[in-house]
């Protein structure tokens, strides 16, 4: 069973997201950085760069494959973290805490109801 | 290299894995492990000590009689004749364009039997074309094959600590040197017991028939466990396989490629009088390949290169001169490493080359095989 924290939105393709006012943080939820195994390298947008919700907008890759992680909701890159470029294992180690991705100021904050909440996500992961 | 879990084959070690918590995959057309606790603490475990690896979705076809030898050497590259009993030879099955079928280990295991161990995506095309060939050209001769694919099992006993840890059950696999082979009792039954592997490591590979393969694995997993013995997935045998400078059927060679393209000339046997290919692959070595297969490695911060990238030239021109064909963040060296196919002007050791990830180019360098050297 898989980590699925209650105070998160998910996305179906297994990043969560949490909102604070306009901004939101993002990374990859406990069952994908468990599906990817051991993290090696991992490429972050840009700050400042405006993601679309639905596109790719980071690679992971493992030792054996790269896989797209997408933008679960829209809006303006604020802020990325920097400590991944030399440490990507921290994804693995704590993907909810240390090992967020990146944040984004919220271009249009009702996406966040089309996203999963803990419950829905956690039955798609988890049974 | 996932496929669809459909119509997967099993291993006669499948419970094992699944006990010992493997995540599967499909590989071949079988179902095997990729990882037990992890692709990087199983490769480093088979660098530093030793892992168990399930090859048993390779295949094993069996030749005897007194047409053994003038068969399989019209078949296959390098020289069978050299072998006395016991002994073992990498080599490769060819098409008459000199493009490879596939690559495989010949052992001969006594005055007039042979055995071939091959690739499990290849024994189908294999067994085929070995058919066909004894029913063309070869009908007179004395021989009896069998492919026994089906009823055999292998595993891999890789790294520093493997003779150690097969002394406890097989004494005198101990005493085999590189490539040698014997026939050992296991409970009853034969283990062939050979010295080679696939991992840059010291090693040995075993072939029991399948009905004793679970009590094979778990003796050796118990032989191991106070020498740091692990088992070990596929995705650590293709990262080490890779570190080694090894090629894979499928990746570096395909019926598009030669053993001379690919470097594998020391196992294309040009002095002996014919086999199929030669005249391609003798053309090739007299008057040279317009590409080769090399190793590099990224020399600078990058994402690891994979499968299908493109190589590019670091001379100013910024020309494609080839195509990445294996990838990977090595765990030894802690950077991208891989092997691919570029023209042969760049391909001598230490020339700057460029691999583009997605969209930008990333400087490397050619680089001898093996990728990994230990250090001494």
């Amino acid at each position: 069973m898989s980590d699925v924290p209650t105070d998160l939105r998910y996305a179906d393709s297994h990043e969560w997201v949490n909102v604070e006012g306009d901004t939101a943080t993002i990374g990859i939820s406990d069952h994908a950085q468990e599906e990817l195994t051991e993290l090696v390298f991992i490429e972050l947008p840009e700050v400042g760069s405006q993601l679309t919700a639905g596109d790719p907008c980071a690679v992971v890759e493992s030792v054996k494959t790269a896989s797209d992680i997408y933008a679960p909701v829209s809006g303006q890159v604020l802020e990325i973290n920097d400590a991944l470029d030399t440490e990507p294992g921290t994804v693995n180690e704590d993907p909810y805490g240390d090992g967020w991705f990146f944040k984004v100021r919220l271009s249009n904050p009702d996406e966040i109801n089309d996203l999963l909440s803990d419950e829905e996500y956690a039955e798609q992961v988890n049974t | 290299m996932d496929e669809e879990n459909t119509n997967l084959k099993r291993t006669a070690l499948f419970d094992a894995h699944t006990a010992l918590g493997a995540r599967m995959v499909g590989f071949g057309g079988w179902e095997m492990p990729v990882l037990y606790s992890g692709i990087a603490p199983e490769h480093q475990a088979v660098r530093q000590a030793a892992g168990l690896f399930d090859i048993s979705h390779m295949g094993e076809f069996q030749f005897d009689g007194p047409g053994a030898l003038p068969f399989l050497n019209q078949l296959l590259t390098n020289d069978l004749s050299r072998l006395d009993p016991g002994q073992g030879q990498y080599s490769l099955l060819c098409q008459d364009n000199g493009g490879v079928i596939d690559d495989l280990y010949a052992y001969r295991l006594s005055q007039d039997g042979y055995l071939l161990i091959v690739n499990a995506s290849r024994i189908e095309v294999d067994w085929m074309w070995i058919k066909a060939q004894r029913n063309t050209r070869h009908k007179a001769l004395q021989l009896e094959m069998t492919n026994r694919s089906g009823a055999l099992s292998a595993m891999a006993l890789q790294g520093p600590s493997a003779a150690g840890i097969i002394a406890g059950e097989f004494p005198a696999a101990v005493e085999l040197k590189k490539n040698r082979i014997a026939a050992l009792d296991f409970g009853g039954a034969t283990a062939w017991v050979s010295r080679t592997g696939y991992t840059g490591e010291d090693g040995f590979e075993l072939v029991v028939p399948n009905e004793h393969a679970a009590a094979l694995w778990d003796r050796l997993l118990s032989l191991g466990q106070a020498l740091g013995l692990v088992p070990a997935g596929l995705g650590a045998r293709d990262t080490l396989r890779t570190e080694a400078g090894y090629s894979l059927y499928g990746h570096e060679l395909t019926s598009e490629t030669t053993p001379i393209e690919a470097g594998l000339g020391w196992a294309v046997a040009l002095d002996k009088p014919d086999f199929i290919g030669r005249e391609m692959l003798a053309a090739q070595k007299q008057d040279g390949v317009s590409r080769r297969c090399i190793g590099f490695r990224m020399t600078g911060k990058s994402a690891p290169p994979r499968e299908r990238y493109t190589i590019f030239a670091a001379d100013g021109t910024g020309r494609e001169i080839g195509e990445v064909t294996s990838g990977t963040q090595s765990p030894s060296l802690g950077c991208g490493i891989g092997l691919g196919y570029i023209e042969t002007a760049h391909a001598k050791p230490d020339t700057g080359i460029e691999i583009e990830i997605r969209n930008r180019r990333f400087p490397a360098q050619v680089v001898r095989r093996p990728i990994y050297r230990k250090p001494d």
